[in-house]
């Protein structure tokens, strides 16, 4: 029904021309919102790169609210954040809705990074996404592990004590370099207001940064998918990719509706299992920090273990620190060690897959490994699987240069 | 894509079972249920009877007690409260210094006990003391300093050993159960279940929101099944004219 434009909307689309004229909302909505094509093909495995700034965002509103009645002090911390779970009006759902968005945090960017070495999604033209990718995921556990200490119970005290101390394994300035860290001799009231500066103002403002810088990588050359091909080389006469399809509106819905299924098991763990059988808070954690007694068994938290699993498969210190380094590195470099024609496992030979499959079994028997008590048995065969995941790096060129790959087709299929 | 999304959900869902995992055979489930109101308040009456002389629960206070398990404050002044409190005051233990006197160390504070240790165990401390010449001990906490406190109420248990060889053909001895050497003001069933009400209002005393989190996180989940629904249905209009 054609309506003569009423005088508030003529003055609102005035409003519109007038800031457009100054400031670029309106092209920029269309770049990257309304006409950014994004292929028509993607899978569950998609859901998760907005889910991860969904987490994001959840964790900075979380978290503002959690410092207005934080204390950043070795006496009052602990205090502090039971008095968040008794006095503060929802204060535990706030804290409940942080700490249980840590872990969920990360069991999306995993997926996340599971969907990329799936797709070749790292790879030409898109090494700028990853490397960016790999940089958030660095800054974000250490984002995660100095959130760990700041309610300072004895895991928070104790892994904090052992995370740091493995700077004091390099040679010549490890010790030096160590008592920076802490600011003091031990784990102490300085590194406890150290770390809070650090979680909650430099460190989300570097992953804000990079955030933004990952998805301007990805805009420029635009999305990957499923089968792997370049949607831009099909245009139709005005120039639009023919499988793709504008973000807004197919990818804002399908994206809430993920976001619908995602919230739904968020809240049924922040309701119904917020310790998440101590993974996601571990039991000790509810004693305050104590640096007379240690704890039988310090574990990380499971996002940590792949990772804490090869460090104590080594028996030498600095060797098991170098390795560990290494393991995280190692990922900057897998768009060049990937050497396939082509990009999605869907068209990569049974060599690929294989190697895919086992890597993933590799990563979460670590996790698993790194969380237990870590007997003689356990330690020889986190050493196995340690040398699985490194073989998977190693084997990549080779299967992926020699291996039979099959034809892309020309249009993405279904 | 629902076979993948099962299989996640199905492996997120196996995690806690190899998270979790007792190490004490001693320790056995106790049953308590947080949900039921009575429960809840026979256990407070227990914990401010015998626990929180010496014990203190000092991130809970009398009046928060109150609220929650809907009693009166006249009921909590005069059931709950020893000594010169206030019903704002926290939870303190009434002698913390004589304690420290009489066992040598002060009594821990109880207050997140039943998150850091679990209630399994509470109940199952509370119901392993045994008498030796030596003193009171505990199967599931060994050489405690603690007495039993509740000895009136349980009686005495004496242990019965037996012997049993490992793989190596070593012998052991092992307590294998108690046997009531002296009866207490209460029989088996009875003690049970006033041990089972205080591992109930020490579950509560650890996570006070434990009553509010479970009621209100099913009408949050109902709220974001429907969106989700909602979204559900937006999203296959949208995409009709896709994939064609």
């Amino acid at each position: 029904m054609a309506k003569p434009a009423s005088s508030l909307s003529r003055s609102a689309g005035a409003l519109g021309n007038w800031i457009d004229q100054r400031i670029p909302v309106s092209s920029f909505w269309k770049a990257h919102i309304s006409e950014y094509y994004a292929p028509k093909n993607f899978n569950f495995f998609y859901f998760f790169g907005s889910l991860a700034l969904l987490m994001l965002v959840n964790q900075i509103v979380t978290g503002i609210f959690l410092t207005m009645h934080y204390k950043p002090d070795a006496e009052m911390a602990f205090s502090s954040v039971e008095y968040i779970m008794r006095d503060v009006e929802w204060g535990w759902l706030i804290r409940y809705m942080h700490s249980t968005g840590a872990s969920f945090f990360f069991v999306v960017v995993y997926l996340h990074m599971f969907r990329a070495l799936m797709y070749g999604s790292y790879k030409s033209p898109r090494e700028l996404v990853w490397i960016l990718g790999v940089l958030i995921y660095l800054v974000l556990m250490a984002e995660a592990f100095m959130g760990y200490v700041l309610p300072w119970g004895q895991m928070s005290y104790w892994g904090a004590q052992v995370i740091i101390s493995l700077f004091g394994a390099i040679p010549v300035v490890g010790d030096a370099l160590v008592e920076w860290i802490r600011g003091d001799f031990f784990v102490s009231d300085a590194t406890l207001n150290r770390f809070f500066a650090l979680h909650v103002i430099a460190l989300p403002l570097a992953l804000l940064g990079l955030v933004v810088l990952h998805l301007a990588a990805l805009h420029e050359v635009g999305s990957n998918n499923p089968d792997g091909i370049e949607v831009k080389k099909n245009k139709d006469a005005q120039g639009r990719p023919l499988d793709g399809i504008p973000f807004h509106p197919y990818y804002t819905v399908k994206d809430i509706f993920g976001v619908g299924v995602f919230l739904t098991l968020f809240a049924f763990v922040i309701f119904y299992a917020p310790e998440f059988g101590g993974l996601f808070l571990e039991p000790d954690n509810f004693n305050p920090a104590d640096p007379l007694v240690t704890p039988e068994h310090i574990v990380p938290v499971w996002y940590f273990t792949p990772y804490y699993a090869i460090l104590r498969a080594v028996p030498d210190k600095l060797a098991g620190v170098i390795l560990m380094g290494l393991a995280i590195m190692v990922l900057f470099i897998v768009p060049w060690l990937d050497r396939s024609r082509v990009k999605s496992i869907r068209y990569k030979g049974w060599g690929s897959r294989i190697l895919l499959a086992v890597f993933t079994v590799t990563f979460i028997r670590l996790g698993m490994l790194g969380m237990s008590e870590g007997t003689y048995i356990q330690t020889l065969e986190s050493r196995f699987w340690t040398f699985a995941y490194f073989a998977f790096f190693i084997l990549l060129p080779f299967i992926t240069k020699y291996e039979k790959t099959r034809p892309e087709p020309e249009r993405v299929t279904k | 894509m629902m076979r993948i999304f099962l299989t996640i959900s199905m492996l997120w869902l196996a995690m806690p079972a190899w998270a979790a995992g007792g190490d004490n055979e001693y320790i056995e489930q106790s049953g308590a249920n947080v949900e039921n109101l009575a429960s809840l308040q026979r256990g407070a009456a227990t914990f401010a009877n015998y626990c929180n002389s010496c014990h203190s629960a000092q991130y809970m206070r009398y009046q928060r007690l109150a609220q929650d398990l809907e009693l009166t404050e006249a009921q909590v002044e005069e059931f709950l409260i020893f000594g010169d409190r206030e019903l704002t005051d926290y939870m303190k233990a009434a002698m913390p210094g004589e304690s420290k006197d009489w066992f040598g160390v002060v009594p821990p504070d109880l207050t997140l006990t039943a998150r850091s240790r679990g209630g399994d165990w509470i109940y199952s401390f509370l119901k392993s003391f045994y008498m030796t010449e030596e003193g009171w001990n505990n199967t599931v906490l060994e050489n405690a300093s603690m007495p039993h406190v509740l000895w009136e109420l349980q009686g005495i248990q004496r242990p019965i050993l037996e012997t049993w060889t490992d793989d190596s053909g070593e012998e052991h001895t092992r307590i294998a159960q108690f046997e009531l050497d002296q009866p207490g003001k209460l029989n088996a069933r009875e003690y049970e279940r006033t041990i089972r009400d205080l591992t109930a209002f020490m579950i509560y005393l650890a996570e006070p929101a434990v009553l509010k989190r479970e009621s209100l996180g099913i009408w949050v989940i109902l709220f974001l099944v429907v969106f989700t629904f909602l979204a559900y249905l937006l999203y296959k209009d949208y995409w009709q004219d896709v994939r064609k």
